[in-house]
């Protein structure tokens, strides 16, 4: 079973979103979406100033033999990108949940973190899938 | 050592010609390129040297057993290459005038007359390059066709989930949105699924039979009356014909258009990955929106067909007349094996598969359709032994390599776990098919006594296992010299 | 039973060991209506002897002719070892290699010509290659707008004086993408394309201007200054380059202050035959920037378990295997065959080979023009420097006199008049290194006496 953090919120395309309470919010993707992935070798990021619908293709996760779009789970501005996934792409592998964050949005409308995954659901999703 | 690291400053091959630079000083110097791309500079004996010592690293038909499912690896009479490069042929201008191509010319129009047949379509266009031009060609022809009836809104194509990547790609490259259906327990497509999604939005769906799981699609003629019900129309993916040549045609299934690949079916060279050819045929109403250039015959004389004559043509999908050397290699091929001939294929390749299948069977492999037929190809999954002895699909197929055998397809179609696709073509022994099936119960014997033996592989090849990870992450795809 | 190997002997014990009766019992699972066709208008098998008979006829037919035809497929000479070393049965019978391995030949030699490429371009990256050249500016095309990503108006500006048959492919492979192909006429007095024209565009949003060089007329375009305007006006740059011309001219990694974006063409000339127009193979090179959004099969070094180089196709997460509907492009199978030849020519030639052969055609091709221009009323249409082609203008009706010395079996030029009425009685003549003098004199000769008859 990977590993979950009971501090965020998650989507069931298996993104994981930190509220940082000043109505951004940073977003990666999980534990789990790592390990099915294998060896990442390349994040396609979004740009600085990109305006993302919920639900929408913020960017490309890639190992050598998958490839997986990261769903937006949140509507807003893009504010920041984490440029050492550039080079480093084996972050998200590593550190999935620090070091390895995607980008971060201003969102449109706070309210819509409440429609996100808790801990407890998230890990339902995982379980199901590991089935 | 690559070619470059061979050079030697000033070195020259003999046979180049001419053996001075003429001078180009009708031309301005500021268009004029100031230093020299960074080549070898080898002799003759060298570049020969190294790249037949190259060639040696590689497996070919020629060489091995090569059951690489749905590439069709038969075997390439010689005479198809050395009689395509005859003077006359291999020289000829692709804009010469038809008065001096009457030869050429002739070999194509037959061609067609034979694809024709053999597949039970209308009409016949040559001119795509390889299979996934040929997709291509097949869905801008069902687009045209909505269009040209002012059916506008059908802005979908049906794919099942087994099917090759290129069907949906292709479809995207022809502006539309894909509607995958899935596939059954026993191979078949998911009828009740495929009634669900047709609709006013449906301009067709595409299909290879047998399918990519190596089944036939037992219902494709209710599938046929649904989809055309419904107002769309069906492709047929012709990845799969050699299992069918001569036995059942896609024109009767139904099918409104096809591709063939004829360095598949029609035995062209896999040449290292190409060329290949993907000759697409139509039923009647697609005819006019055939791919130019296509060829004519009056009774005396043999004439292109061209964006004159077919107003409401695609258009051209290559420079010239696409891959026509291979095409006439194709040809060559037909000619040898005339209409029995090309009945045998199906009939020895669906005997060879079924005589392996049944072989892996016996020896505990496990069989992804058990119930149905063999067509020229079937699936193993290797998920028992992946979970009880730690050795996947992928450990096997690089052990079979050090067996001196190529392993088949692995890991497609995605929806059967651990697979092996197994191809073993018309042109193989039973010797060969009976050394597969004692490799793999050796390697399976192998990894029961512990599985790093078969992790480890291959041993024997010129590499062992490559550091994939590596290659993308750190990007050499160009060599640079040392600083 | 041509190729099929099995004694009737063997048969039984397949058929014994699988439980059928007989072969046909294995296609029950065929509905059996149908089963029941006829194969009437496919002849019967030959013995090779006579498929060789056959063909040898057909071949002479198409034989013995003079051709100063250039237009996109360009006769220069091959060493004999490209091609008895292409077909050997290790390249000629292989497949993509999937299996890394068992394919190190393949994949190291696709390894070294991409760097062949690069080299040639001048430019970072280069693709195991495409179909051909027309279709390879239709994926060019395609690339450009995936990488341009600032850009939103899909369109591509288009030389008219670029190939007529690579803008009616390119046009056919992108058309179903709300992509708007513009055209940019040419100067009449030079064959250049117009930088006036593309004035009219500027501060638009252009996605890609593409280039030729030389362009269809054989004429040396201004690549420094379209490339430039591309560069003023955020617009990705597309060449289109004869590639043993890039031995001679300033490559489009070169081009303006940057270098073109993208460059493609057809890679015949780098030793594939004429063979009626194919297989041939496109190539593509590109900036290092924007390699992601590379179509076909990409090969990079690596090393095994034990750390030893070796080859492996890479990047593969952009291909329809694995993106299958979000792919960069639905391509595969590729032209691997021809780009062995290629890359075994581009060795036996080096630098200077290549140089020698760019500049002997060219040397030829001034022959041809000079003794074809001093005929009476012949006239060379354009007053710019060309590269191994050239346009000229008759007196006379230009389908007459490629008729009439076609029944010499001399095929005098490329009828430049369907695709470009404005130029009048104009024919694109070629010659290349491999023309003798007398076959030379010959052309000269017999125009010079059907126009003074």
């Amino acid at each position: 079973m990977s590993y979950i953090p009971s501090d965020l919120l998650f989507t069931s395309s298996h993104e994981w979103v930190r509220d940082e309470g000043d109505d951004t919010v940073t977003i990666g993707i999980t534990d789990h979406a790592q390990e099915l992935l294998g060896d990442l070798v390349f994040i396609e990021l979004p740009e600085v100033g990109d305006t993302i619908e919920a639900g929408g293709e913020a960017g490309v996760v890639e190992s050598v033999k998958a490839a997986s779009d990261i769903f937006s789970p949140v509507s807003g501005e893009v504010i920041e990108i984490n440029e050492d996934l550039v080079d480093s792409p084996e972050l998200v592998n590593e550190q999935a949940y620090d070091n390895g964050w995607i980008y971060k949005i201003k969102l449109n409308d706070p309210s819509e973190i409440d429609g996100l995954l808790n801990p407890e659901a998230y890990t339902e999703v995982v379980e199901a899938d590991e089935h | 050592m690559l070619i470059f690291e061979q050079s030697s400053k000033g070195r020259v091959a003999h046979a180049q010609s001419p053996a001075t630079k003429a001078s180009l000083d009708d031309l301005p110097a500021d268009m004029l390129r100031e230093t020299p791309p960074l080549m070898p500079e080898v002799s003759e004996m060298q570049a020969v040297r190294h790249y037949t010592r190259l060639s040696q690293k590689n497996f070919s038909i020629d060489t091995h057993f090569y059951p690489l499912g749905s590439c069709t690896m038969k075997y390439n009479p010689r005479a198809c290459n050395s009689l395509s490069m005859l003077p006359g042929l291999v020289d000829r201008h692709p804009y010469a005038p038809d008065s001096h191509s009457q030869g050429f010319l002739s070999c194509m129009h037959d061609l067609q007359e034979i694809l024709k047949e053999v597949t039970g379509m209308k009409a016949v266009s040559l001119s795509p390059m390889a299979g996934a031009q040929g997709e291509f060609a097949g869905v801008a022809m069902i687009k045209a066709y909505h269009e040209s009836r002012g059916d506008m809104a059908r802005n979908e194509i049906i794919v099942p989930d087994a099917a090759h990547g290129t069907n949906p790609a292709s479809a995207v490259m022809c502006g539309y949105k894909i509607q995958e259906i899935p596939t059954r327990d026993d191979g078949d497509i998911d009828v009740d699924a495929l009634k669900e999604v047709l609709g006013p939005q449906t301009a067709g769906i595409m299909l290879t039979n047998p399918s990519t799981v190596g089944v036939f699609e037992r219902r494709i003629q209710e599938i046929a009356a649904l989809v055309h019900e419904a107002g769309g129309l069906l492709y047929y993916d012709g990845a799969n014909l050699n299992a069918i040549l001569g036995k059942v045609r896609p024109g009767d299934m139904g099918f409104d258009v096809i591709h063939m690949n004829l360095h598949k079916t029609f035995s062209t060279p896999h040449g290292g990955g190409g060329p290949g050819a993907g000759p697409v045929g139509v039923s009647e109403r697609l005819e006019p929106f055939l791919p130019i250039p296509m060829i004519d015959y009056d009774g005396t004389n043999y004439r292109f067909i061209t964006a004159d004559d077919r107003p409401q043509s695609i258009g051209r999908l290559s420079a010239f007349a696409g891959n026509a050397g291979i095409l006439l290699r194709a040809y060559i091929y037909a000619r040898l094996l005339g209409r029995q001939g090309m009945t045998r294929v199906a009939e020895y390749s669906t005997l060879n598969a079924n005589y392996m299948l049944k072989k892996m069977k016996a020896a505990g492999f496990e069989a992804a359709y058990p119930d149905r037929r063999a067509t020229h190809e079937f699936i193993i999954t290797l998920r028992k032994e992946a979970k009880d002895l730690g050795v996947n699909a992928m450990d096997f197929a690089k052990r079979l390599l050090d067996y001196g055998v190529h392993a088949p397809t692995t890991y497609f179609p995605l929806l059967v776990p651990e697979c092996f696709l197994i191809e073993p073509t018309e042109t193989e022994s039973i010797d060969a098919l009976d050394n597969f099936v004692e490799a793999m119960i050796k390697i399976r014997e192998e990894a029961e006594t512990g599985a790093d033996r078969v992790k480890g592989a291959p041993y024997t090849l010129p590499v062992r296992r490559l550091d994939d990870v590596k290659a993308a992450r750190e990007l050499d795809i160009a060599w640079k010299p040392a600083e | 039973m041509p190729f099929i190997p099995h004694t009737e002997e063997e048969v039984r014990q397949m058929l014994d060991a699988i439980g059928a009766n007989s072969i046909e019992d294995l296609f029950d699972e065929i509905p059996a209506d149908l089963r029941s066709f006829s194969l009437d208008k496919i002849p019967e098998g030959l013995p090779e002897m006579e498929v060789a008979h056959l063909m040898h006829e057909r071949a002479r037919k198409d034989s013995n002719v003079h051709c100063f035809i250039g237009a996109g497929a360009y006769d220069h000479h091959i060493p004999s070892a490209v091609w008895e070393i292409a077909t050997r049965g290790e390249f000629y019978s292989a497949y993509t290699p999937y299996q890394a391995e068992a394919s190190q030949g393949t994949l190291q030699l696709l390894y070294e010509y991409q760097s062949m490429m690069s080299a040639l371009m001048d430019m970072d990256v280069s693709n195991a290659s495409l179909y051909d050249g027309a279709s390879a500016l239709g994926e060019a095309i395609l690339m450009a707008i995936r990488a341009h990503r600032k850009s939103k108006s899909k369109k591509i500006l288009v030389p008219k004086s670029l190939h007529p048959a690579y803008r009616q492919a390119a046009n056919a492979i992108v058309k179903n993408q709300d992509i708007e192909l513009i055209e940019i006429p040419f100067e009449s007095a030079t064959g250049k394309t117009s930088l006036a024209a593309l004035s009219e565009y500027a501060g638009t949003d252009i996605t890609a201007l593409v280039i030729g060089q030389p362009n269809f007329f054989g004429v040396l375009e201004d690549v420094d200054g379209l490339t430039r305007w591309a560069e003023e006006n955020n617009t990705m740059t597309i060449a289109v380059v004869n590639p043993l011309a890039m031995s001679v001219l300033k490559p489009p990694g070169q081009w303006g202050d940057n270098g073109a974006d993208i460059a493609c063409g057809e890679g015949q000339p780098l030793g594939i035959p004429l063979s009626s127009g194919g297989p041939y193979f496109g190539f593509m090179c590109a900036t290092q920037k924007i390699v992601r959004q590379m179509p076909g099969r990409i090969i990079g070094r690596t090393v095994d378990l034990d750390g030893k180089p070796g080859f492996s196709l890479t990047l593969q997460a952009r291909e329809q295997h694995i993106r299958r509907s979000k792919a960069t492009s639905n391509i595969c199978t590729n032209q691997g065959l021809m780009v062995t030849a290629a890359t075994i020519h581009m060795s036996l030639l080096g630098a200077e080979g290549l140089a020698r052969a760019a500049a002997g055609s060219h040397d030829k091709h001034r022959k041809l023009v000079s003794g074809l221009s001093a005929i009476e009323g012949v006239e060379v249409k354009f007053d710019s420097p060309v590269f191994n082609e050239a346009v000229i203008s008759l007196p006379v009706d230009n389908a007459t006199v490629l008729e009439a010395l076609a029944a010499d079996n001399v095929l005098a030029g490329f009828d430049l008049k369907k695709d470009y009425p404005e130029l009048g009685n104009a024919l694109l003549v070629c010659a290349t290194e491999k023309h003798s003098a007398a076959s030379i004199d010959l052309f000269i000769e017999k125009l010079g006496a059907l126009l003074a008859s």
